[in-house]
């Protein structure tokens, strides 16, 4: 009874170690259903300002620690990088939902996984908001 | 005994993947603030000058720039530079004498900068009226002698940004009268 157990001990130690890396599914890394993270990642802003909201984005990464990688007007784009026991990339993107919108979408990966939690995105989302002087709507 | 080795397997099962987001990652520290103060300065002086001559600081101490977006205000650049510390190499080799391992000392560092500008006035008709700020920060990822990443942080040390705004300073007299 001892040795079975043993067995089926470390039979699952093997399990749970494999069933940790399928390395080439985190391609299209895809647990969570796009809809879903979609809204947790998203919010309306009550602007036309695209420039404006970019530069509020980039001034509230740099607020919670982050250090700008990357920024482009045109393709609405910013991304930074936060060290510092953190390791954490994040994109932020600005694109116009009709002429009075602005969707904030970020989507973020802490050491080395996607974050899917929805309240590190409300933390930034609500950051973000008292930069805006503006309120975060959420995406339907 | 079986009970248990599952209760084990399960933790082992929850923790073992990779660790979770801290709930505080995103949310403002209560030392943002003065980490803002540290890293910005104000210049009497439009956005495109400022980002000019800031570029030129940039390269002045010895980064490459890797990026930039004039339309943001946006210069990102880095540098490699050694990192080794004699203190830490003779600790290691006292280490290594009397235990006989080798430990990896700190070898080479990727430093990095970010410089982000904005205007906080405008005025279109006379330029020296103009009023903008600069934020840069610094960031740094230290690389052992195994070639493993031993260090990463963000450099806040109060001295650093004064020198560089001080440069800035500088470079922005400099621009002004084409030297």
């Amino acid at each position: 009874m001892k040795k079975s157990s043993a067995v089926i001990f470390v039979l699952f130690l093997i399990l749970a170690l494999v069933s940790c890396a399928p390395s080439t599914g985190m391609v299209m890394d895809s647990a969570e259903s796009q809809v879903k993270l979609r809204n947790i990642q998203s919010r309306a802003f009550d602007t036309s300002d695209k420039e404006k909201t970019l530069r509020t984005v980039i001034a509230t990464l740099q607020d919670l620690g982050f250090i700008i990688d990357k920024a482009d007007l045109d393709l609405g784009m910013v991304s930074g990088t936060k060290l510092n026991f953190y390791a954490m990339r994040m994109t932020v993107s600005v694109r116009p939902r009709g002429d009075a919108q602005m969707i904030v979408r970020a989507n973020a990966q802490y050491q080395l996984k996607a974050v899917e939690d929805p309240e590190p995105y409300q933390a930034f989302f609500n950051s973000l908001s008292k930069a805006m002087f503006l309120a975060a709507q959420n995406v339907d | 005994m079986l009970q248990r080795s599952v209760l084990l397997l399960i933790s082992i099962f929850l923790i073992g993947c990779a660790s979770n987001i801290p709930k505080q990652a995103l949310q403002l520290s209560s030392e943002s603030l003065q980490h803002r103060q540290i890293q910005t300065r104000y210049f009497d002086t439009d956005e495109k000058t400022l980002l000019a001559a800031s570029a030129a600081v940039l390269q002045d101490i010895g980064f490459n720039i890797d990026e930039s977006e004039t339309p943001l205000g946006v210069i990102v650049g880095s540098k490699k530079r050694s990192a080794v510390n004699v203190g830490q190499v003779i600790g290691a080799i006292f280490v290594a004498a009397l235990t006989g391992v080798p430990t990896p000392t700190d070898k080479d560092q990727l430093i990095r900068a970010s410089l982000v500008t904005y205007p906080t006035h405008i005025d279109d008709v006379d330029k020296t009226k103009c009023r903008s700020a600069a934020r840069i920060t610094f960031q740094r990822i230290v690389t052992n002698t195994q070639g493993m990443i031993s260090r990463q942080e963000c450099i806040i040390d109060q001295k650093i940004y004064q020198e560089f705004f001080y440069k800035l300073s500088q470079s922005l007299f400099l621009e002004a009268h084409q030297i």
